[in-house]
């Protein structure tokens, strides 16, 4: 469902366009296949950074390997269309046009560095692989740019860690070269997977410092993916809350932390420990993410909301704007005092 | 380094024990072995005359320690048929063994590999049973029952293959390889059943890591992911496998060389074990299972050098 | 994928019921006496009167097949026996009392898997008569070193659990808390263990029939029937196909047996 209002800059169009995407995985025998994102719609401009947020299982991940039709074994896009830079529908690319667009317009980084990089080959074999393929690099250009690269993301003695393999470096050093190999070809938009979750705190600061340094330095744009709020307080000037396989809110940063419409997000603020609630119990939403095959016919979050009624339970509401694009999915947010029951 | 030495200190002790296996063997028969050589017709002084030179006239743990000295000095005696040192013996008949155990390793790879890919890009399909069922019956099948459906096929019906003659490969390379070819695919039947599956296996695993979508998320070809990335990582525990199977192998050449009368080893062995040549019985296992262990003990320190996690420690 | 792997357990008791059967059928009955010889009908191709030919000596192969089966199950029976017996003596006494007699225990094994199975079995072959008896004896010590191993794997794994040290406090002695505690946990391991053994040993025993080296006639043998059968292939390729394919049935049969029982234990944890 399209929301009402659309999220454009002036008459810019947007880098990446993602309109009502669903994906579905498909079960063994004549079991019809199970819906994993229902509909999802998000833009994200040049030069913007957009964050996704959501607790393990809402869709989150699966909305980013979509994108680069990275889906694993038994999902498929049933349906919705993913353009880039308004021109590349690469909801129905063949695997052959959507390898080039892969490491080289748009890139990825996960969550994990140490399973995400080949344990038997040497750093400098995987850096400079996209840049052979795609720049067509010579082996000795390709290995003075990795040096540059890898000095570029900050990392110590680049040329010594060329012949280095992944299990030498620490967590941080080795999400630095998944970034390094990451921005290596100047994509236009940067993918991130939870790439702060496996880290040290102190890490994860530093690693979102070097996103944004290369975000002002080469202007790419982000689609941050990720379960922790503070991430998105520091990084995002748009945000998504997914919930289920639906986009349940979405807004400026400020709107969503300051204004929240839905009562999900309310409650996942709530639940950020902050030293204003010492030694008071910790706010957590009751109950749990319902699995794939106990989405109702109700708006998803109805079980646990405590502000459902009867109509939460039955109809699925539409994804609606209000101010600014502003916008959420409750039948409770298009009524008045909308921020009643927002600030629980 | 550690390692090392504490592996070679392992493979020491191993090889000491199968020496003393070896000869107790053949000092544990009641009886007198001599007597037992030459029959109930001999004569007093025959059997003296042979005591001596067997040695088995002296307390056991000096026969053993000077058995043990000449071994390592790879002076096993003499054989008692052929009257020549034993070392020599096996020498003369190792080019033989070893060319079949090295084509038999060259068949395995060759078509163990590839084979292993198709049945990982198999899974799921019906052809994976197809797979399931050609590894089950290749492990099953006796190498010797297999060499002789070979000549059977391929020597008398085809006729491709003249059938119990042997050349040398200093007469005629060719001939010599074609001599050499059935009980090479006899032996290697087993060891690609073992491969394909052990390949297969380790793909499968390697293919659900999360490097692999990396791969992809790079822009690589399939092709690319799987030799570069996957293969690489896959076949490693696979050709590990393969050294440590060696042993079978030769164990299986042991048979195999006897359907073909092909002179090596193996059917030195059956000769002297046949003729009650105990020098050379004797020789000729210390020979062959030290040589399984040391082959054992290079392929583990190979694998601890070819796996970078273990090498850069 | 839970289908395929009954499949193996499936198949295999399948497999080895039917040999079984034939074994038990040919101590009471075959259709022609497994030793009467017979020039005149030698090395005949398959006939109604007899299903698998005869030999060279005119002795009907499909009569001779079967009594070959006892062979196969006698030496597979009593080489696991003697395995089984000697892997649980080190086995048990390697994983009970640890530190220096594990490791001397464990050195003597390893170095007992050095061999190669039918090297072994040369050796001790060579050293005494090509009998019945040798063969069984030198599989069943051939078998020891894997039976040792997953029974002190086992003992050391549950030496620890919870349930043995109850036990203990209740004053169990030792005897009890090896058969009725814990052996039970390793009962399926040992299984597949034996299943894996059997196919084995019976491989192992048609090598050594095959050089002459293993059961002497009058007793019956496939390894041997295939030695005798080889001189005559020219003449009569049908005598070297039957014994062949019954040592690869009986081989896969508890091969399939063994993996299925080991999917089953691996799919109830």
């Amino acid at each position: 469902m399209r929301m009402t209002a659309e999220a454009a800059t002036g008459t810019e169009t947007p880098l990446l366009d993602i309109r009502d995407l669903r994906v579905q995985l498909r079960r063994g025998g004549d079991r019809s296949p199970l819906s994993v994102l229902d509909g999802v719609t998000l833009t994200v401009n040049r030069g913007e950074t957009v964050g996704i947020v959501g607790e393990s299982g809402c869709g989150k991940s699966v909305l980013s390997l979509s994108i680069l039709g990275l889906l694993p074994g038994g999902m498929r896009i049933g349906g919705g269309e993913i353009w880039y830079d308004g021109r590349h529908p690469l909801h129905r690319m063949s695997g052959r046009e959507i390898r080039s667009f892969r490491g080289k317009e748009i890139a990825m980084i996960f969550q994990d560095p140490m399973s995400s990089l080949n344990p038997g080959l040497s750093i400098g074999d995987q850096v400079t692989e996209t840049l052979r393929l795609h720049l067509g690099q010579s082996r000795r250009e390709a290995k003075e740019h990795a040096v540059r690269l890898l000095r570029k993301v900050g990392l110590p003695r680049p040329e010594s860690l060329l012949e280095a393999y992944p299990h030498q470096l620490s967590g941080g050093m080795r999400q630095r070269v998944m970034i390094a190999i990451a921005v290596s070809c100047n994509p236009g938009l940067l993918i991130a997977d939870e790439p702060t979750t496996a880290l040290d705190v102190t890490i994860q600061a530093q690693i979102l410092d070097l996103m944004r340094t290369i975000r002002e330095e080469d202007g790419t744009s982000i689609l941050l993916i990720t379960h922790d709020f503070s991430v998105i307080a520091d990084m995002c000037d748009r945000v998504l809350v997914m919930y289920a396989g639906q986009i349940l809110e979405s807004g400026t940063v400020d709107d969503l932390f300051e204004r929240p419409l839905h009562p999900y997000t309310a409650g996942l603020l709530r639940s950020i420990p902050t030293p204003e609630k010492k030694n008071r119990p910790l706010y957590s939403i009751e109950g749990r993410v319902p699995a794939l095959h106990e989405r109702g016919a109700g708006c998803r979050f109805a079980a646990r909301c405590p502000h459902a009624v009867e109509r939460c339970r039955t109809e699925n509401p539409e994804l609606v704007a209000y101010r600014d694009n502003h916008a959420a999915r409750c039948f409770l947010a298009e009524t008045e005092g909308v921020h009643r029951h927002a600030a629980v | 380094m550690h390692y090392v030495v504490r592996r070679l200190l392992t493979l020491l002790l191993t090889v000491l024990f199968v020496l003393l296996l070896t000869f107790a063997a053949f000092r544990i028969i009641p009886g007198n072995p001599a007597l037992a050589i030459l029959g109930t017709e001999a004569t007093e002084a025959q059997i003296e005359l042979l005591e001596a030179k067997l040695g088995t006239n002296r307390p056991l743990a000096e026969q053993f320690t000077d058995w043990l000295a000449a071994a390592f000095r790879f002076d096993f005696g003499e054989s008692l048929r052929f009257a020549e040192p034993v070392a020599r013996l096996i020498v003369s008949r190792l080019p033989v063994t070893v060319s079949l155990a090295a084509m038999a390793l060259g068949i395995t790879v060759s078509f163990g590999i590839p084979l292993g890919i198709i049945a990982a890009g198999a899974r799921g399909k019906a052809a994976d049973l197809l797979v399931s069922i050609g590894t089950q019956l290749g492990l099953a099948i006796p190498s010797f029952w297999m060499g002789i459906l070979l000549i059977l096929v391929f020597g008398l019906a085809l006729k491709w293959f003249a059938v119990s003659t042997f050349t040398p490969w200093s007469e005629n390379p060719w001939l010599a390889f074609k001599s050499l070819l059935l009980p090479a695919v006899a032996l290697a039947i087993p060891q690609i059943a073992i491969v394909v599956r052990y390949l297969r296996n380790s793909l499968l695993e390697q293919l659900g890591q999360d490097y692999v979508r990396t791969a992809r998320s790079k822009g690589l070809r399939e092709s690319a992911v799987l030799f570069r990335h996957v293969l690489k990582n896959a076949l490693l525990p696979v050709m590990t496998i393969l050294g440590i199977n060696f042993g079978e192998v030769l164990a299986g050449s042991l048979v195999v060389e006897q359907v073909f009368t092909l002179p090596g080893i193996g059917t030195l062995l059956i000769t002297a074990i046949g003729n009650r040549d105990y020098p050379l019985v004797q020789g000729l296992v210390a020979f062959i299972a030290f040589t399984v262990i040391a082959i054992n003990f290079a392929v583990d320190l190979s694998y601890r050098w070819l796996d970078p996690k273990i090498r850069l420690r | 994928m839970r289908g395929m792997r009954n499949f193996s357990l499936v198949l295999g008791t399948l497999f080895v019921s039917i040999l079984f059967v034939i074994m038990l059928v040919s101590l009471f009955y075959t259709p022609h006496p497994p030793n009467e010889m017979n020039v005149r009908e030698r090395l005949q191709a398959p006939s109604a009167r007899h299903l698998l030919g005869t030999d060279n000596f005119g002795r009907d192969v499909f009569s001779r097949v079967m009594v070959g089966a006892q062979t196969a199950f006698q030496v597979g029976a009593v080489s696991v026996a003697i395995g089984l017996a000697g892997g649980f003596l080190i086995g048990t006494l390697a994983g009970y009392a640890g530190r220096w007699v594990d490791e001397l225990l464990m050195r003597a094994t390893d170095a007992l898997l050095a061999f190669p199975g039918i090297l072994l079995a040369l050796l001790l072959v060579s050293v005494t008569k090509p009998s019945l008896f040798q063969t069984m004896l030198a599989i069943g010590i051939l078998s020891i070193p894997s039976f040792a191993r997953v029974i002190r794997a086992g003992v050391l794994q549950q030496k620890e659990a919870d349930y043995v040290k109850a036990a203990r406090g209740l004053g169990a002695g030792y005897a009890n808390l090896i058969f009725v505690q814990i052996m039970p946990n390793i009962a399926s391991a040992i299984v597949t263990t034996a299943a894996l053994n059997f196919s084995t040993a019976i491989l192992i025993e048609a090598a050594l029939s095959y050089l002459g080296l293993g059961v002497q006639p009058p007793d019956p043998s496939w390894g041997r029937m295939l030695n005798e059968a080889q001189s005559y292939l020219a003449k009569s390729p049908w005598f070297a196909l039957a014994p062949g394919v019954l040592i690869t049935l009986s081989v896969l049969g508890f091969n399939l047996l063994g993996d299925g029982i080991r999917d089953l234990r691996d799919n109830s944890i």
